[in-house]
């Protein structure tokens, strides 16, 4: 029977869940990372090594390591700098493992690649010439408080071409390894000026089908998107939302028009609306949207759910896991018809990963 | 030889690491580089690119606050201090 094994990054340390295929009961260690604040923890799903992006106050930004599901950890950080010249690694934000390469995105956006996993790490790209980038490159707008590289995308079936979400530009695609850049933002909205045709846009998550690569869906600042063109052009799918604001999404693993979203409220708060928590699905790529909320509380339930926060597995009947900003962790083991609370006392969740340890 | 006193911060990330070590290092920098070459990456731990000291993590030699050149006596105490700072 696999071993069902989730990766929970907080602001205290990697935590490892595991469970069976039944996804029921589940056991729980950590924290891990000697409590480094962890902004996205990732599995290599072809082998099961753990990858956690975490950033000390006192000893700065590393990569951690582990083979063993969270047993034993190492941690490297060699290579991963800005050459000087004014530009700043502050953070690193997210990781994309595939093909061999682990990625990690950065702030100022930057993406830095490492082909030995994790030991050493070199600058692959930080979007040279693309709209924006004048704003990310300059010295005097460097971090913390500025632009970051939020999210990383690889496609797995060809390990040249990715995506790459900069916050407050958009989602850029290379498909030469990274030596070029293109922005895949056509029709999306936004209800602010821009400086760029083509930037300018709030992406906060994109989710590709694993059985459609040409089907995307993405939650902005402003609306859910869906493209059938792998990102070059995109539709607006928020009507029967209950707001247009999120950042948690994920894709049904075997259905290419069923797709998961935790809307919240786009103010200060940014948490589910009215206190009642909720995930909604769409079955029918965005024509109509469902509430799921069997399970989760409804009462005074002011939670938040960030943009790596959400995940989805691959059975049969797919489960599905997301961890809010106050420490719960929720799991739906029946492709998203009920919800039942499986951590409820970690620290600020900033992402869930899942994977199938045969 | 000076004496390095770590925080308790850096023990578990480098197996064998010990809260006191002696270095034989004339100069901040000097005892970093003995350091690193013997734990591997603790110089990114206590130096961002530049190098120069982190943000949040202070040197003292014999009690006052030091900066890489700062010069180490044979028998100085060198402390190296994590900023009271988190929650």
């Amino acid at each position: 029977m696999g071993r069902t094994v989730l990766a929970i990054g907080t602001r205290k340390g990697c935590f490892v869940m595991e469970s069976d295929e039944d996804r029921r009961a589940w056991s729980m260690r950590g924290p891990l990372c000697e409590g480094w604040p962890v902004y996205h923890a990732v599995f290599d799903q072809s082998d099961g090594t753990l990858y956690a992006a975490a950033a000390s106050e006192w000893h700065g930004s590393a990569i951690w390591r582990s083979t063993d599901l969270g047993e034993t950890w190492t941690h490297s950080s060699e290579g991963l700098a800005y050459a000087d010249g004014g530009k700043k690694l502050s953070k690193v934000s997210t990781l994309s493992v595939a093909h061999g390469r682990v990625l990690v995105g950065v702030e100022a956006p930057g993406i830095f690649e490492s082909q030995d996993r994790g030991d050493t790490w070199s600058l692959l790209t930080n979007l040279e010439g693309q709209p924006g980038s004048e704003l990310w490159d300059d010295p005097a707008n460097q971090p913390p408080g500025h632009l970051g590289i939020s999210g990383l995308s690889h496609d797995p079936d060809n390990a040249d071409r990715f995506w790459a979400i900069v916050q407050g530009m958009g989602l850029f695609e290379t498909t030469d390894g990274g030596s070029s850049w293109a922005p895949r933002n056509r029709g999306l909205r936004a209800d602010w000026p821009r400086e760029h045709e083509e930037v300018g846009f709030c992406v906060h998550k994109v989710v590709r089908s694993r059985t459609d690569g040409d089907r995307m869906y993405q939650q902005n600042h402003v609306g859910m998107h869906r493209s059938d063109d792998a990102g070059l052009t995109w539709t607006e799918i928020t009507e029967g939302l209950p707001t247009e604001f999120g950042f948690a999404a994920a894709a049904h693993p075997h259905d290419r028009d069923t797709f998961f979203v935790i809307p919240l409220d786009p103010g200060h708060g940014r948490t589910m609306p009215d206190g009642k928590a909720a995930v909604w699905r769409t079955q029918d790529a965005g024509s109509s949207w469902q509430r799921s909320d069997s399970g989760l509380p409804q009462q005074e339930a002011h939670l938040g759910v960030l943009r790596q926060g959400m995940a989805a597995d691959t059975y049969d009947v797919p489960g599905y896991y997301f961890g809010t900003s106050t420490g719960q962790v929720f799991a739906s083991a029946d492709d998203g018809e009920s919800w039942t609370e499986i951590a409820s006392y970690l620290p600020a969740i900033s992402s869930v990963d899942v994977a199938i340890i045969d | 030889m000076p004496a390095l006193h770590l925080p308790m911060t850096l023990l578990p990330l480098f197996p064998g690491l010990q809260r006191h070590v002696d270095v034989e290092a004339a100069t901040v920098v000097a005892a970093i580089d003995e350091l690193d070459a013997r734990w591997p990456g603790l110089r990114d731990r206590l130096c961002e690119p530049g190098p120069v000291i982190r943000p949040h993590i202070h040197f003292y030699v014999d009690g006052e606050r030091a900066q890489l050149d700062t010069p180490i006596a044979a028998k100085a105490r060198v402390d190296v201090i994590a900023a009271i700072s988190g929650g």
